[in-house]
């Protein structure tokens, strides 16, 4: 079985996160880059599914800049066989839709049987690739997987939902998002970094893609950021310590403030 | 007047179908672009339950996409409805509540029809530019759509519904066949036993617990308060991880986002990736026996103190004030 993991580089979440000034675009020149986590997950889900095949590949798709090297490398290092880069000036400031074009075109370079990704990535959130890839691939999605599993020709996963969970199956070849809480990703052994260096990985350009640059990017996007600003500060509030009473003084907060 | 496309969410309660809270917030933020059409993809008879309820909260007409598939197919009938609707009118836009399937449907239909899309929307101005509250809530962002007809996902809780008649003149229209081949099918699955909780999205008080509570059986406390309350019970990820409580109820950045009249935390530190998921709610009550903790950065009001006295103690007052 062959399975392709999109895999995105994001800032980290832990430290500071901005918009470039400039352009609006997400500042990755001063955030810290790392593996989106759900991302993570999905290249293990998919190390896991071609062992329990006992054969196939795990080829990862990455479309970013050149520091996404780092997060290809990670992947490769986990256990991924082979990897496309998708790297391109001219992608600079594409929108959702814009971006979900580009992969589109690069999964079609590499043939699967099933495509992860993740259910969000942590930066803009938009949480709808897969979505956006079934409807340019024309193949059935299956989102939010908690758990998922490979009969014969069919996918089946655990969706998960605000309530519990639903069994969502489909055809392959098919696109399925996963969540965090599917597995707990390996680490990369030393073995495996060793032998990450040799695996191939593909650069695409645009060009190589037939994807006309003038469609994507900041010029070709469907949505433009006006301006942006930091959120206000919420104001300091009142702080106690609980000598026995703290239960009532919270009462009597939530009276004052007209919520009991 | 233009039509504005507002997807209606359903909850079905006691066997009945009924609009969530998010989908009447929606039918109240279409009025800043144009008259709000409601469109019900679901299961035939769905819509006579809820149109009622859609009309009263300002819908001028309620378009019926009713079909067995409708519920037994992820996602595709209501891109199918949207995107039919879109090509047999012209829209101002299409709101989706931005929940982790309307988002899937927001993305999918945004490809269809080859327009721009816009996440995690909080407000939205008459000319369109839409607020967006990103990176945990640290940054706001105006944007606009420059391509095709909008689609908008709009965060729960950012807009009040409405109570304001509408027409809501009746239509339907047919959903096309489901393709076998492409279709993702519901075979099963577990819905957790039905408690009189509002939903942790849409709720407008949220008491949640973190490694602090220190069990699953612990998790009573938190449980009890929010029921005083009338509110959902959420968790930080160190508990889900814990298993002390399901995933869904995950409060933060890999989790929901909420944003509630109150946030109450309790043995919560308040990591950057929780505080993602709560720091725009309007009231936030910090209980944490640390001073130290980032959380108390957030609080409106806070009380240094071990949560299992001041918890009990607080959820006493509240059922005495309330009763
Ligand atoms: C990519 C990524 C995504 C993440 N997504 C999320 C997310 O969606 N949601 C989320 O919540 N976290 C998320 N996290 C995890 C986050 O970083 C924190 O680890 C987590 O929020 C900590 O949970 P906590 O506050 O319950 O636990 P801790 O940080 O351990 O804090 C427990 C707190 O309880 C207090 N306490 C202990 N006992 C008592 C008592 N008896 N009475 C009162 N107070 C007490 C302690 O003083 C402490 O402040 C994510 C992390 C990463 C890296
Ligand atoms: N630039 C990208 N390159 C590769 N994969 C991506 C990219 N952007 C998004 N994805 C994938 O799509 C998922 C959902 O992202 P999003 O819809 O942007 O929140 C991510 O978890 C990735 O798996």
């Amino acid at each position: 079985m062959d399975i392709v993991v999109l895999v995105k580089q994001v800032p980290d979440t832990w430290g500071e996160r901005a918009l470039r000034p400039d352009d609006h675009t997400v500042d990755r020149e001063n955030a810290n880059l790392v593996f989106n986590e759900m991302d993570e997950h999905a290249v293990e889900e998919a190390l896991r599914l071609r062992e329990a095949a006992g054969d196939g590949t795990v080829t990862v798709v990455c479309m970013g800049p050149d520091a996404a090297t780092d997060t290809i490398r990670k992947t490769l290092a986990m256990g991924a066989d082979a990897a496309v880069h998708v790297c391109d000036d001219a992608l600079h400031g594409s929108c959702a839709v814009t971006t979900s074009a580009v992969l589109a075109a690069a999964l079609g370079t590499v043939s699967a049987d099933l495509v992860l990704c993740g259910s969000e990535a942590s930066d803009a959130r938009v949480g709808a690739m897969g979505s956006m890839l079934g409807e340019r691939l024309r193949r059935p999605v299956l989102t939010d997987a908690r758990a998922v599993s490979v009969d014969g020709t069919t996918v089946r996963i655990e969706r998960q939902t605000d309530t519990g969970y639903q069994r969502v199956e489909a055809a392959m070849p098919a696109i399925v998002s996963v969540i965090e809480k599917i597995n707990e990703p390996r680490y990369a052994s030393f073995k495996g970094i060793m032998a990450a260096k040799k695996k191939p990985v593909t650069t695409l350009a645009l060009a190589d893609l037939g994807i006309d640059p003038a469609t994507v990017g900041l010029a070709g996007s469907a949505t433009e950021v006006i301006d942006a600003a930091p959120a206000p500060q919420r104001e300091k509030g009142q702080i106690v310590t609980d000598g026995g009473s703290g239960g009532l003084r919270v009462a009597e907060f939530l009276a004052t403030a007209k919520i009991v | 007047m233009a039509d504005v496309l507002v997807l209606i969410d359903l909850a079905v309660v006691d066997a009945r179908a009924q609009p969530r809270k998010g989908a009447l917030e929606l039918l109240a933020a279409a009025t800043r672009l144009g008259d709000p059409v409601a469109v019900v993809v679901a299961a035939p008879g769905s819509t006579d339950a809820v149109a009622e309820t859609l009309a009263a909260h300002g819908a001028a007409r309620i378009v019926a996409a009713e079909s067995a598939d409708a519920d037994a197919v992820l996602i595709t009938p209501s891109v199918d409805a949207l995107a039919a609707l879109v090509g047999s009118g012209s829209p101002a836009a299409v709101l989706i509540g931005a929940t982790p399937e309307g988002k899937d449907i927001a993305g999918r239909l945004a490809v269809r029809l080859d327009s721009g899309l816009l996440s995690d929307v909080v407000d939205i101005a008459p000319d369109g530019t839409c607020t967006q509250s990103i990176f945990g809530g640290s940054t706001t962002v105006h944007a606009r759509v420059r391509r095709g007809t909008p689609v908008i996902a709009v965060r729960p809780n950012s807009f009040e519904p409405v109570a304001s008649a509408g027409a809501g003149t009746r239509e339907s229209i047919e959903l096309p066949p489901t393709d076998a081949a492409l279709a993702a099918r519901i075979t099963g699955g577990h819905q957790d036993e039905v408690r009189d909780r509002p939903e942790l999205s849409e709720a407008r008080v949220v008491v949640s617990g973190g490694r602090g509570v220190g069990s699953g059986e612990n998790f009573r406390l938190i449980e009890e308060l929010a029921d005083a309350l009338g509110g959902a019970v959420g968790a930080s990820r160190a508990a889900t991880d814990a298993g002390w409580y399901p995933h869904q109820y995950q409060v933060g950045q890999t989790g929901v986002t909420v944003s509630p009249q109150l946030y109450l935390a309790a043995g919560i530190s308040g990591a950057i990736q929780h505080r993602a998921g709560m720091q725009t709610s309007k009231t936030i009550v910090v209980i944490n026996k640390d001073p130290e903790a980032p959380i108390f950065e957030l609080a409106d009001f806070g009380v240094v103190g071990d949560l299992f006295d001041v918890v009990p103690q607080l959820t006493d007052e509240v059922r005495k004030r309330r009763s």
